[in-house]
């Protein structure tokens, strides 16, 4: 644990290597997360989460309603899919995700009265494994961006001590500041969330980090935490200079803990977990409300968005109802990204719906696209100095156009989390996330070759 | 709703940094104007001459090069100009016109295209460029003038020894330099272009570090091996370090052209060590080689370890126990 001052802040036991210094536009900081009006449609594909799709367990012509499951898996690594509108199943089928990948989703109409189901009720929560298995009903996946299915992460083995519960409110990723307006106006959702799954799994020591450019969710959050520590004072609050990507889990547990986590492990590996505040807000809420995950924030920002906004959204609404709640585009969007600038995903079509993992969506005009020309390398190095996790990419650049397996794992490309770091500081505009998937796609085709 | 226009799809992050590499060229253009005016300053109009038919000759060759070579245009990317300002600045100001010509096609042609353009060549190409002048025309290149000898009326300025040479004899035989350090630092003393002007060199420097063009440690580990040897070398004589470090083309070299780029080493460590390789080279050639300067040799032979050096310093991955670690847990 870090230094701890007077005031029961701490401050970070290691300094994040690298990163990049980018430009925050937290434009929508001071507007409150308001509701969409219902939509007359909903899509929602059986794959919104890492793992296993679900498989729909409805059929056309159904009447479902709000919170009823409609998919489901039997795998372990998968998460529930929950109707987010009352309505009538119009079609179960194939629908194109935005990553160009098919999956079979379900597509409901709206009824308009948005019923709440009435099987919902509290689950009853005693002890870990009702908790695992309460987070599961609920649908939960990770609502930082992963979206890594919350119950598979909690479901640690007994042989993995955790000491450390580290509470994500960093949201380094820039423009977005949904889990900022979660921090200012569920701070006590917030608060009870950590103490319950803290009391729950047993987690001594919980650091609650926020990035040095939200003073004001640091207060918060720092007046909540002193008036519930108890004498032990086992809950702190870290802030974190502003430099991206401190928010990613690995960063995280090295600035909470001095710990790195080697390569191929998890956070559990080295005795923490890395929780996004928001989903910690939301297991309080389901704990006790028994509402699954059936809506999220997500921040409505970029040029080309007449007025951008933080909305909160019934999943598998499409992008273009929410631009039009937005007042529809003021400019001509050049590039639609579905998430952050830095590890977002461009889109095609405003037409997709949108999953439980995106936490904002936003438009650029040509002015904020920022499309340059690729030029050549001229090895300066920005790149491996920019990387958090010291790759080298120039390096990877080499080995993948050689296909030479053994190098590109000497290379630690599989330790690579896609943050963008090298990219952005390129001069030379060279697509070196980009390059980073081609290298785990050469080993991962190598591995199923063996 | 549908859109009328083609939506952008890239891969992320969809945020860029406004560098580019144009820009940090011209940045390093900005940070060698210091140099340039004092070049003109003390060795008249005629060094301009040489530097813009430097610079022209070089942005012509590449050019040239990259459609004999059905390459993509690169001039737009102003490295070619630096370049040319770098051969200038390492030449002396009465040399024949068509040698610095020479010099431009083996920099651009011979050291840069031929390995296949920016980023791609092992050596510095002005350095190449200024060492085959050396070889090639060895008076023409150490025929020093004196500065400001060109307002007067004689046609031919009056040529004179490099102050290094005398410098080296401070150690030998007790010699006091015919130049003080005041001179030394402003630049007014017989030397390459570009190279004689301390508080132009470090004023470009500053600019470089400042708008973190380069990194400051190449230069620094450079300079600093020098200083600490020639301190060594000179019997803790603080005199004849300064005029080491002011004299001949070190501050040139360890600002502008140790820490290009494509010839240095992109890890820290990496460029420690090339720094004090530089460093050690340049003192060892000075102190016991017959040439009087060393900093062009010393650099070439640098760049040329890079790839060793490289290897040998690549940072392991986050998260790779460590040896010790490993030991430690054991116990």
């Amino acid at each position: 644990m870090g230094k701890i001052h007077v005031d029961g802040v701490i401050s970070a036991v290691k300094k994040v290597r690298g990163g990049v210094k980018v430009d925050h536009h937290k434009n929508t900081a001071g507007c409150e997360v308001v509701r969409i009006p219902v939509p007359k449609q909903v899509v929602l594909p059986m794959q919104q989460h890492i793992g296993a799709p679900c498989v729909p367990t409805v059929k056309v012509g159904d009447t479902v309603a709000v919170g009823q499951v409609i998919g489901d898996s039997d795998k372990f690594v998968s998460a529930p899919i929950h109707a987010s509108i009352s309505g009538t199943v119009t079609a179960v089928g194939n629908v194109k995700l935005p990553s160009g990948v098919m999956a079979q989703g379900v597509t409901i109409e709206s009824d308009g009265e948005m019923r709440l189901y009435e099987g919902l009720k509290a689950p009853e929560v005693n002890n870990k494994e009702d908790f695992c298995k309460a987070i599961r009903e609920s649908g939960l996946v990770g609502m930082g961006g992963a979206g890594f299915p919350t119950h598979v992460k909690l479901n640690i083995p007994d042989d993995k001590k955790i000491d450390t519960l580290i509470v994500n409110a960093a949201e380094c990723e820039p423009y977005i500041t949904v889990d900022y307006r979660e921090c200012i106006d569920n701070s006590w959702d917030v608060c009870s969330g950590i103490k319950t799954i803290k009391e729950i799994l047993n987690i001594p020591n919980v650091v609650i980090a926020v990035e040095d450019n939200k003073p004001d969710a640091f207060e918060i959050l720092h007046q909540i935490v002193d008036k519930e520590n108890g004498a032990d004072a086992s809950i702190k609050i870290m802030q974190l200079k502003s430099v991206y990507p401190q928010g990613a889990e690995k960063m995280m547990v090295q600035s909470a803990t001095g710990r790195q986590v080697p390569p191929g492990k998890l956070p559990a590996d080295v005795g923490c977990v890395v929780m996004n505040v928001t989903s910690i807000a939301f297991i309080s809420r389901y704990l006790k409300t028994g509402k699954p995950l059936v809506s999220r924030s997500m921040t409505v920002d970029g040029k080309a968005i007449a007025e951008p906004k933080n909305v909160r959204v019934p999943i598998g609404t499409s992008f273009a109802d929410v631009v039009e709640f937005c007042g529809g585009f003021k400019d001509e969007p050049v590039k639609i990204i579905a998430g952050g600038p830095m590890m977002g995903m461009a889109i095609t079509d405003i037409n997709y719906p949108i999953s439980k993992s995106n936490n904002a969506l936003l438009a650029f005009s040509k002015e904020d696209a920022k499309i340059f020309r690729e030029t050549d390398c001229i090895r300066c190095g920005r790149c491996a100095a920019a990387c958090p996790l010291s790759l080298v990419p120039t390096k990877v650049v080499r080995d993948s156009k050689a296909k030479d397996v053994d190098a590109l794992l000497k290379d630690g490309v599989m330790v690579c989390m896609e943050c963008g770091s090298c990219a952005y500081s390129c001069p030379a505009k060279k697509p070196l996330v980009q390059n980073m998937r081609l290298a785990k796609s050469i080993i991962r085709e190598a591995g199923a070759k063996k | 709703m549908t859109l009328n226009n083609k939506l952008v799809v890239s891969a992320s992050p969809h945020d860029r940094s406004p560098r580019t590499v144009r820009s940090l060229m011209l940045d390093v253009i900005i940070a060698l104007i210091p140099a340039l005016i004092a070049s003109v300053i003390f060795y008249g109009p005629r060094a301009l001459l040489i530097e813009c038919v430097s610079v022209a000759t070089c942005v012509i060759f590449e050019y040239i090069t990259r459609i004999a070579f059905k390459r993509s245009q690169s001039i737009g990317d102003l490295s070619a100009v630096i370049t040319g300002l770098l051969l200038a600045f390492n030449l002396p100001v009465s040399i024949p016109l068509w040698m610095v010509v020479i010099g431009s096609l083996v920099a651009i042609v011979v050291a840069k295209q031929f390995f296949g353009g920016i980023g791609q060549n092992f050596v510095n190409p002005a350095l190449a460029g200024r060492i085959v002048l050396l070889t090639s025309f060895p008076v023409a290149m150490s025929t020093w003038t004196q500065p400001l000898t060109w307002t007067m009326s004689k046609l031919d300025g009056i040529t004179s020894a490099s102050p290094l040479a005398s410098i080296h004899g401070m150690i030998s035989g007790g010699e006091t330099p015919d130049v003080s350090l005041v001179e030394m630092l402003i630049g007014w003393r017989a030397g390459c272009l570009g190279e004689t002007c301390a508080i132009a060199l470090l004023l470009g420097g500053v600019y470089l570090v400042v708008r973190k063009v380069i990194s400051p440690t190449i230069p620094l580990t450079y300079i600093g091996t020098v200083a600490v040897i020639m301190l060594i070398a000179g019997k803790g004589d603080f005199r004849f370090m300064i005029y080491e470090l002011l004299g001949g083309g070190l501050l040139l070299g360890a600002i502008f052209m140790a820490t290009d780029y494509t010839t240095s080493p992109i890890t820290f460590k990496g460029k420690i060590i090339f720094g004090v390789g530089c460093g050690l080279i340049t003192a060892v050639i000075r102190i016991f080689g017959n040439l009087p300067e060393g900093v062009s040799y010393s650099i070439i032979i640098m760049n040329i370890l890079v790839p060793l050096i490289e290897n040998a310093t690549l940072p392991k991955p986050f998260g790779t126990p460590k040896k010790e670690k490993k030991e430690a847990e054991a116990k």
